[in-house]
């Protein structure tokens, strides 16, 4: 490991726990107002969705594909069907990631 | 008398202690197995990105941050200096203090040799199962059994996953081009779909992936950290709203 490496390492290492232990450390001492407490209950889902909706619609990280040909894009509906009818977590994952695996074999083979 | 009452309910304790936490393991097999890919791309990823075998191992050991720590192989590909990468890092995680937050009145009664290591533990993953949780047990008193399991059983899972997938970067070339990185945002919609319960959660997600897409340019994953702030106080405001109407 070259000396760049361990900076590199320490300094993630080091602000990542920092944010994750902050509010522990502060809890007790610091009151949360009521609308942050109702607040905190929309922080997945929303946070989530601003992780899948790029990651789907914008997979190369350039342009948005707003289209059948986007394999993402269809996996990720099919997931979300599955999810809304079955809730299964598991379920949802593997019909997603088929669906997806399946799309682009069709899209590279037609 | 007392003293058999005292062992009854220590022994009781005990056993709900381990139920809680095997349950936390059991809640999270479906993260886990959502997560392999994920690790199985970071360690494969880490090498052509110009990471060495033993840092990548440290990375996943110490940082234990799945989507900051890809977006450093990222920005390692790119030549960018490790100041920036700390600093992006430090952007992409800042997620986790709202975490934090939420988890902290369940945490707090528990004394430093608990908090630290469930704070360093805490992920997207475990998190959402941890708060789901407590709020559904209302504050299961052995919670933290529960986060335990989950946290533990990620942690593992994550440093098999990141070394094996340094060991299959060496054997096969490519995995990346496989569309691996579909697994991501897939567990991350059977994560969210339970959730959408009531209109203001609809009306907060549709709002956080709007700002997503529209904010996407933006630097440093500002973007990610907007979107989220918008769909929140989205969500709050429908909320006030539809309460005061059925008032």
């Amino acid at each position: 490991m070259v000396m760049n490496e361990v900076y590199l390492i320490s300094g993630m290492a080091l602000v990542t726990f920092t944010i994750r232990y902050s509010m522990y450390a502060l809890a007790g001492r610091v009151e949360f107002p009521s609308w942050l407490d109702r607040a905190l209950r929309y922080v997945p889902p929303a946070v989530l969705t601003a992780l899948i909706v790029p990651a789907v619609l914008i997979p190369t990280g350039e342009t948005m594909q707003f289209s059948y040909t986007n394999s993402y894009l269809i996996g990720a509906v099919v997931a979300l069907l599955v999810s809304w009818r079955s809730n299964n977590l598991l379920l949802t994952i593997v019909l997603g990631m088929l669906a997806f695996w399946a799309w682009q074999w069709l899209i590279i083979s037609l | 008398m007392s003293e058999i009452a005292l062992n009854t309910s220590q022994k009781t304790t005990g056993s709900l202690a381990r139920a809680e936490f095997w349950s936390g393991v059991r809640d999270t097999i479906p993260l886990v197995i959502g997560g392999i890919p994920f690790g199985l791309i970071f360690g494969t990823l880490a090498a052509p990105s110009g990471l060495s075998f033993a840092a990548t191992l440290a990375m996943s050991a110490f940082v234990f941050a799945g989507s900051a720590q890809f977006i450093a192989l990222g920005l390692l590909a790119a030549g960018t200096a490790w100041p920036i990468i700390v600093l992006t890092t430090f952007m992409v995680n800042v997620r986790h203090a709202l975490y934090s937050a939420t988890l902290a009145p369940y945490v707090k009664r528990l004394p430093q040799r608990w908090q630290i290591p469930l704070a360093f533990w805490l992920t997207d993953e475990t998190f959402v199962l941890v708060a789901n949780h407590y709020r559904q047990s209302d504050g299961s008193p052995h919670g933290h059994w529960y986060y335990f399991g989950s946290a533990i059983f990620m942690y593992l899972d994550w440093q098999l996953c990141t070394f094996l997938g340094l060991t299959l970067g060496r054997l096969i070339p490519n995995v990346a081009a496989w569309g691996l990185d579909f697994a991501m945002p897939v567990t991350f919609i059977g994560m969210v779909v339970p959730y959408l319960k009531d209109r203001p959660m609809l009306v907060s997600v549709i709002v956080s992936g709007l700002v997503a897409l529209i904010a996407f340019p933006l630097p440093n994953q500002l973007g990610l950290m907007l979107a989220a702030l918008a769909g929140i106080a989205a969500g709050l405001i429908a909320e006030t709203r539809l309460k005061k109407k059925s008032e």
